[in-house]
């Protein structure tokens, strides 16, 4: 199923939001070639007709009323955010 | 000081007034203070807020107003929030993470009254078998040091097999309970899902993370259980009380809570997996511990779980998928590690989680992204879905003809530190045992049933859906029967 040229670490790393040195990604590309062998063992099971199962007791997630339960508190939730001001988070200019 | 090693001695201590909650507290923070640095079980030891627990507690006894737990000192993996105390899951990412809130675990174990020691050290963000992914270094197995004390709830194990406290929380995704508790020799119950609340836990993969209770005895673990669990509105699959299982199992729950834990001595058919005996190390402590029940009553029947073997890879590709996830939320931007003079937004996430986490969890990210990337997202994800249901319906056919199953729980005693890093699929394969029951939702508990080499062997005893009863009962029974349970690892003497 699988192709292990296909494995392209570093679409994945940019897919997942992390730079890798090029060390890291020799290592990463060996460690997943291999994990990837291991998970194709999958490939030999007979699923045919067999529902996806998402949750191991198949229920599915409870709903509430849509009414407010609770205060946000920003100063207790900010407190250990890296940049704030004025209850903002702060992150590098996106517009110019 | 007399032998503090179970909860229920303990309880007991305190309520005829031999101890006070203050001195057992001291105790073991004296514990903690001289032997963590062999062992680094724990990476926050709270101590003034013990004390102060403490006291309040032992006010709690002089107005006759203690519960069974009252008092009693015990640990939390790191991986639950405390407010104001540190929680970093194992990681640089949240190494000065101070969580706004608890959580459920954490304030229903506060309300019965327990003391928080500390919080006790795990692989980062609970991804490993070992607890060498610790960003604040590996714990050492009180066995033997130069051995894992397994993972990924490594720190709470060793920390009560070298009674460091008597109990600790731990959380299993895919055996992170079971598997330390067997590796340092002590008792480890993995509630059914949504057994215990997931509010305040940090999540690594939502359909399989599990709350349970680290003791040195089934008992022990019945009675944590009883203060820990219940339905939780904050959590979204918190098991529904109209459920019938569900209301038994709190009924017994609340019984064992008001009156504490009385075990039934009921005779079970107990079913042998045959796929779990094939070249592990401990068969010949299995044949003793089956000789054992056997001999008490119970009866054993041979029976089929055919889709065992693809259960580690489907644990893999649904855990990394679900991991991939989950983690996205650490961006750098609301909390967290955030990396210097970030360049632009995409360089701050980038850098931020680069530096934030570490290698195993890189790993795992990659592996989920490359399962739910286009064109791989039906072989992978879709395909692991459907052999997870293959895998929960041969246990829901077995639980027809048996009550519960009796499996080794690792292919072998604790591997050295060290041995399996350089190969994660070695270390994946590790879990073969374990991941099944997390893939099907179902409770399991890890009990000690022998020894190879100075180092303790476990068992795991397998029930149905909420059946958390019949698994305690049955390892209680045999604890009642051998001193496995009862045999420590030589710190605990000092």
């Amino acid at each position: 199923m699988s192709n292990k040229s296909s494995i392209n670490v570093p679409h994945l790393a940019r897919l997942a939001r992390l730079s890798l040195s090029a060390e890291e990604i020799s290592a990463a590309t060996e460690d997943l070639q291999q994990i990837v062998d291991m998970i194709d063992q999958m490939q030999s099971v007979d699923t045919n007709g067999i529902e996806p199962m998402a949750h191991p007791l198949d229920s599915t997630q409870r709903l509430r009323q849509d009414i407010v339960t609770e205060q946000v508190n920003p100063d207790n939730f900010q407190k250990h955010a890296p940049a704030t001001e004025d209850h903002f988070y702060l992150v590098p200019r996106v517009v110019e | 000081m007399p032998n503090f090693h179970s909860l229920s001695s303990i309880s007991a201590a305190l309520k005829s007034g031999a101890t006070s909650s203050k001195e057992l507290t001291q105790y073991f923070l004296g514990r903690i203070s001289r032997l963590n640095a062999k062992l680094n079980a724990y990476i926050t030891v709270c101590e003034e807020a013990a004390l102060a627990q403490a006291e309040q507690a032992d006010a709690q006894y002089r107005q006759n107003q203690a519960g069974i737990l009252t008092g009693i000192p015990m640990a939390h993996k790191d991986i639950f929030c405390t407010q104001d105390v540190l929680t970093t899951c194992g990681s640089k990412m949240l190494e000065n993470f101070v969580a706004p809130y608890s959580a459920t675990v954490v304030q229903k174990l506060n309300s019965a009254g327990m003391v928080m020691l500390g919080k006790t050290n795990m692989d980062e963000f609970a991804m490993g078998s070992s607890n060498e992914s610790s960003y604040f270094g590996p714990v050492h197995n009180p066995w033997q040091l130069d051995k894992v004390p397994g993972g990924s709830s490594g720190g709470s194990a060793a920390a009560v097999a070298a009674r460091l406290c008597p109990a600790a929380t731990g959380t299993d995704t895919g055996g992170s309970i079971r598997q330390p508790a067997a590796f340092c020799g002590i008792t480890g119950l993995k509630p059914t899902y949504g057994r215990v609340s997931r509010y305040g836990m940090v999540a690594f993969a939502s359909s399989l993370d599990q709350g349970g209770a680290m003791t040195t005895t089934a008992e022990d673990a019945a009675l944590l259980l009883s203060a820990m669990a219940g339905f939780d509105p904050l959590d979204s699959t918190s098991a529904d009380p109209s459920r019938k299982d569900v209301q038994q199992s709190d009924a017994w729950l609340a019984q064992v809570a008001a009156e504490g834990y009385r075990g039934e001595n009921r005779t079970f058919s107990i079913g042998l997996p045959r796929q779990y005996y094939t070249d592990t190390i401990g068969q010949a402590a299995l044949a003793d511990m089956q000789a054992v029940l056997e001999k008490a009553g119970h009866r054993f029947v041979d029976v089929d779980l055919p889709h065992t073997d693809a259960a580690v890879s489907t644990y893999y590709v649904i855990a990394g998928a679900e991991a991939s996830t989950n983690l996205s939320r650490y961006d750098g931007i609301r909390f967290g590690h955030r990396c210097e003079n970030p360049l632009d937004l995409e360089d701050l996430y980038n850098r931020s989680r680069s530096e934030g986490f570490g290698a195993e969890v890189k790993r795992r990210i990659l592996t989920g992204t490359y399962a739910l990337s286009v064109g791989y997202y039906d072989a992978y994800y879709v395909k692991a879905q459907k052999i997870r249901r293959l895998i929960a319906d041969d246990f829901s056919r077995v639980f027809e003809e048996v009550d519960v199953l009796l499996t080794p729980i690792t292919p072998g005693p604790a591997f050295g530190l060290e041995e399996l890093t350089a190969d994660p699929v070695a270390m994946y394969n590790q879990d073969k045992f374990t991941v099944p029951v997390s893939l099907a939702g179902l409770p399991a508990i890890s009990i000690p049933c022998g020894q190879t080499n100075g180092l303790p062997l476990g068992a795991q005893i397998i029930g149905p859906a909420f059946a958390e009863q019949d698994i305690v009962d049955l390892a209680h029974q045999f604890q009642q029967l051998t001193d496995w349970h009862q045999q420590t690892c030589q710190w605990v003497e000092d």
